[in-house]
């Protein structure tokens, strides 16, 4: 689960940054540039169906740790107070991770697809395939805006424990430097998803 | 003070069990847990009921045989304290208790609010201690122990094994204990020999005995009554991973 999670983090930052060339005010040259260099590099490519896998792992061990873990105790307690001893996120990874899951069904379908088969696309004025346009066009409609900040929402939450608990059960605990990875965890939870939730508002903004 | 008591009453390990309210009209707010227990059954005698079982044995917090879950807390509200050890001057006149027993598959109830805890016995047997020559005791200086790491040895020593972890754990897992068993040893110079064969065997009676695995929310060592440390988990990890990669099988 840890390093599956902790190899999805390193493309959200990969992802983040070549998504923020859209607040250039270029009219989205600049990032039709780089979504086509992603779409068609072959090395991009190749550690992209590595990402595929390692998402697909990430799920399975979840599945799997959720049913081990339900096994283990079938009769509830009556009255829990679960909120004095630990976070509710923490607790709610799997609802959390099932929440971004179904994002991701959305995502890939409305976005991955067309950008990876960019004969649905139109072209730019450079001639590049126009992924730009494609994002501003679902971004201007305020239900799919809607849809996406709330899914990155759940991811910040879904991060917040993910992030420190990769390193947790990889071992790695630190008088000096446990609360530094806990500090750039949180960092990341917050401006990873803001960073992509101001997209959709920079839409809608601009419509 | 008045109180409410409403007790998981359950017959045998069959047996379904269920709640069963009970009404105290004058608890001492100096009473312990337990002493008000005893002033329940007493009264269940009186009354020619069948006293409530429940675990106990020193009373004075350090034999880890008292559990119960009150209020959905394993060893009440209060924290770093047993039952035994918590008083009633914690509670309100004419509040309402939820009494329950450890909750966990591994944790299978015998009667009432006893659960049998054997499972961690069976987690110990597997390698939960070093081989040594018995015979005099040898020279205390002849092994050198930096003090730092004495300390936290001391500090998962203090593990009473009660349960507590699992109890809370919304996973029923028993990490922290097993953490606090395995560093207790991988601190210490006398722990080491026997390092990767213990931390390997523990965890796999662990996953044989049905406990769930750490999602890391850091319920047990909020609820522990020794305050063991979440670092042990992930000294455990850290053991565990050790030892995965450099045990060779010949």
């Amino acid at each position: 689960m840890s390093l599956t999670g902790l190899f999805l983090i390193v493309f959200l930052v990969v992802h983040c940054s070549i998504n923020s060339l859209m607040f250039l005010n270029d009219g989205g040259l600049f990032f039709n540039e780089a979504a086509h260099f992603m779409a068609s590099n072959i090395l991009i490519r190749t550690i992209e169906i590595l990402l595929f896998l390692f998402l697909i792992i990430h799920i399975l061990q979840s599945v799997a740790i959720t049913r081990q873990n339900m096994k283990a105790r079938t009769i509830s307690y009556s009255g829990t107070s679960a909120t004095a001893t630990s976070k509710w996120y923490s607790r709610s990874m799997g609802i959390l991770g099932s929440l971004i899951l179904v994002f991701l069904i959305i995502h890939l379908k409305d976005f991955f697809i067309p950008s990876r088969f960019t004969a649905r696309l139109g072209l730019d004025n450079n001639g590049t395939p126009d992924m730009y346009s494609e994002v501003k066009g679902a971004f201007q409609n305020p239900a799919y805006a809607m849809i996406y900040i709330f899914s990155m929402i759940v991811l910040a939450y879904h991060l917040l424990h993910g992030f420190q608990s990769a390193f947790r059960s990889l071992g790695v605990y630190h008088k000096k430097y446990t609360p530094v990875i806990e500090f750039i965890g949180i960092a990341f939870s917050i401006i990873v998803p803001a960073v992509f939730a101001a997209m959709p508002v920079y839409f809608l903004l601009k419509k | 003070m008045r109180l409410t008591l409403k007790v998981w009453r359950q017959k045998n390990k069959s047996d379904k069990g269920g709640f069963e309210s009970y009404q105290l009209n004058n608890v001492d707010t100096h009473a312990s847990f337990l002493e008000m227990m005893d002033v329940l059954n007493e009264q269940l005698i009186h009354e020619n009921g069948t006293p409530v079982a429940f675990d106990h044995d020193c009373r004075e917090g350090i034999c880890g045989s008292c559990s119960m879950v009150i209020n959905g807390r394993p060893h009440g509200p209060l924290k770093g304290t047993t039952t035994c050890q918590l008083h009633m001057r914690h509670f309100n006149d004419g509040e309402t208790i939820t009494i329950e027993p450890f909750r966990a598959n591994s944790f299978p109830v015998l009667k009432d609010l006893v659960v049998d805890r054997s499972s961690f016995e069976r987690i110990q047997q597997a390698g939960g201690y070093i081989s040594v020559v018995t015979g005099s005791a040898p020279e205390a200086n002849n092994i050198a122990v930096n003090k730092v790491d004495s300390e936290k040895a001391f500090d998962a020593a203090a593990c009473i094994g009660c349960g507590a972890c699992v109890a809370t754990c919304k996973n029923g897992s028993a990490m922290l204990f097993v953490g606090a068993k395995i560093s207790q040893y991988a601190l210490l110079p006398q722990g080491h020999p026997e390092r990767n064969e213990r931390v390997l065997n523990m965890v796999a009676v662990m996953d044989e005995e049905g406990f769930g695995g750490c999602t890391n929310t850091g319920a047990c060592e909020a609820e522990c009554p020794k305050e063991i440390s979440v670092a042990n988990i992930m000294r455990l990890n850290r053991e565990y991973i050790s030892a995965k990669l450099s045990v060779q099988k010949e």
